[in-house]
């Protein structure tokens, strides 16, 4: 099939720039990196509400806390590292503890990011922004998804964290497509294993899926693009019909999605559960293409688990 | 709120200083020394220089205090009692549980705090983005913004001091309790931080520096900051750390120590 190509991050420019007509209140934030975030789209439209905070990731994400307490709707974006890791006490202390209407865009998300290398891969971000009350997280799975994702955070109350990614990637979700914050979406059915998949490796997913349909195997695929709060309704609904779960990420494995998967299914319904990731181990130079063959984030990773998962099946 | 009379409010700074020290005694633990030190600049500012409103403390026209050296927070609480926002009684359950009067300020459970604080080196860059907020809606209330001396060794305050300067946010007044101690000693010693006013000049504040401890110096200091345009101001306030006790005045253990029931009425009775 001819699929359509567009990085996720155009999908968050695209919606800056709605929302930038339809809501005065909402400002935006760059840390000199505007350009790939897609934030100059903002910038261009509507200069008096972009607001540039130079090489500054910590004061930007406080800034956009006091920007918060004023009133406003601040979208502060720059590289995942560098938001996430860097300004991760300020995101703690200055917003999710206040519970102020923050809302995070951290670009450059995965290890698709390629020729950069490791310093640039933000790997880790689940890990950090899960773990932070009053936190939502999305990682929304094309730049359709990425485009609501942001509409949608700026409808709700309370910091919101939106990972997005550098490389075009498949868009295979359309406007008129479900997307609520905290339902997750069922994007083939099946009752033999269930893929839980969020980003857009959810693709790689439906591509497993339909690989494992030749083999006479039916697997559901979920989209749980929103890691917090967990559709746990889903996930206990896929380990009791499906009997086994395959989780798949651009993230490290430990403390990502699937452990999240795995802490619910654990409490609720406990299955044999299978993880595709990046093996706790720092990403390095290449296409991303090349690095998602050797970090094993493709659908042939995903394809294998399933069957390991599937066997482990008593 | 404006209370005219310089004794009224000398009197108040005694009051807010028996309220520190019985507090911080009462909870058994707390921060004494840097409360002591920033009695008369936060007393000056919620009694005569702030427009806010006690029994409306959501106002959205009100003058904003941003504690960031949020360990400071007995002198805050003390002063928003002291103005009405809660009763006094309520400052003896100072770091209880349940308290609403949390160990570092809690802006989701007390009402008055304008943020919660407690991560040193964050309020400054929170002052900065309420007063981007503010200049967009075209409103005139003012950000203070009190910093503690060991606090700006932080490098995200220099990042905010950049950027009050360049988006010229001349809402914005810093105040600096520049008592010259920190947790592990004399802030010179720890990590100099002198030259401090050619520090802020070269990144284009309007420096004003005062005797912290005088109370026309530092109301003056407000009035001036007040009328300069384009430009953020930092009041650099020389300061006693534990001011007002003679055992506690410029003794770096006095930081984070509690009085026992001893020290407090040796205290209480120095301030008489
Ligand atoms: C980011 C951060 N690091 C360390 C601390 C622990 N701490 C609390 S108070 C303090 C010293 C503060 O000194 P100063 O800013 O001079 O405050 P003051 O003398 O006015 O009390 C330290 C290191 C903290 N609260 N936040
Ligand atoms: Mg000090």
């Amino acid at each position: 099939m001819m699929t359509k190509m567009k990085p996720t991050r155009d999908g968050y420019g695209e919606a800056l720039l709605e929302l930038g007509k339809s809501n005065p209140n909402v400002l935006v934030l760059d840390a000199d990196l505007a350009k790939s975030t897609r934030a100059d789209w903002f910038w261009k439209a509507h200069p008096d509400r972009f607001f540039d905070m130079g090489i500054a990731e910590q004061d930007m994400l406080a800034t956009a806390a006091g920007m918060a307490l004023g009133g406003k709707i601040p979208f502060a974006s720059t590289y995942g590292v560098f938001v996430a890791g860097r300004a991760w006490d300020q995101i703690r202390t200055s917003i999710c503890y206040g519970n102020l209407n923050v809302k995070i865009g951290g670009a450059h998300g995965g290890i698709s990011v390629g020729p950069d290398g490791g310093t640039h891969q933000s790997l880790e971000e689940i890990a950090l922004m899960r773990v932070l009350p009053n936190m939502t997280l999305i990682l929304p799975c094309d730049a359709e998804e990425t485009r609501k994702a942001t509409l949608a955070a700026a409808e709700i109350y309370g910091p919101v964290y939106l990972r997005f990614a550098r490389e075009a990637t498949p868009v295979f979700t359309e406007s008129d497509s479900p997307f609520e914050v905290g339902t997750a979406n069922v994007l083939r059915e099946g009752s033999d294993a269930t893929i839980i998949a969020a980003g857009p490796i959810v693709y790689e997913a439906l591509v497993a899926s339909d690989l494992l349909a030749e083999q006479g195997l039916k697997v559901r695929v979920i989209n749980m693009h929103t890691i917090k709060p967990l559709d746990e309704t889903a996930i206990i609904g896929a380990a009791r019909e499906t009997g086994v779960l395959v989780t798949a990420e651009e993230h490290q494995i430990y403390a990502g999605l699937g452990g999240a998967v795995a802490e619910c299914a654990a409490k609720h319904c406990p299955v044999p559960i299978e993880m595709v990731g990046i093996m706790d181990t720092f990403g390095e130079s290449g296409t991303p293409d090349e690095l998602a063959e050797a970090y094993g984030l493709t659908h042939r990773e995903i394809v294998a688990a399933v069957l390991k998962a599937i066997q482990r099946k008593k | 709120m404006t209370l005219a009379n310089n004794d009224q409010l000398r009197e108040l700074c005694t009051t807010v200083r028996r309220d520190i020290v019985e507090m911080t005694a009462a909870a058994g633990s707390g921060h004494p020394g840097g409360s002591l030190s920033a009695v008369e600049l936060v007393v000056g500012l919620y009694f005569n220089v702030m427009r806010h409103d006690p029994a409306n403390p959501t106002w959205s026209d009100r003058d904003r205090f941003i504690l960031s050296k949020g360990h400071a927070c007995p002198v805050l609480y003390s002063v928003l009692a002291r103005s009405g926002y809660f009763p006094a009684d309520e400052l003896k359950t100072l770091r209880k549980f349940g308290s609403r009067l949390q160990g570092h300020p809690n802006m989701q459970v007390l009402p008055g705090l304008d943020t919660s604080s407690g991560s040193l080196g964050q309020g400054l860059s929170i002052s900065n983005g309420l007063a981007i907020a503010a200049k967009l809606d075209g409103k005139d209330h003012r950000i203070y913004c009190l910093l503690g001396d060991g606090e700006i060794q932080e490098g995200q305050v220099w990042e905010a001091a950049m950027t009050a300067a360049h988006y010229k946010l001349d809402n914005v007044c810093a105040i600096l309790d520049y008592n010259n101690l920190q947790i592990d000693g004399c802030c010179d010693d720890v990590m100099c931080i002198a030259p401090v006013a050619d520090k802020w000049l070269a990144f284009g504040w309007n420096v004003i520096e005062v005797d912290g401890h005088n109370l026309d110096e530092v109301l003056l200091a407000y009035q001036r900051a007040a009328s300069v345009k384009c430009q953020p101001t930092i009041i650099i306030a020389k300061t006693i750390k534990g001011k007002g006790v003679s055992f506690m005045e410029d003794v770096a253990e006095w930081h984070g120590k509690a009085p026992n029931a001893a020290e407090l009425a040796v205290a209480l009775k120095e301030l008489a």
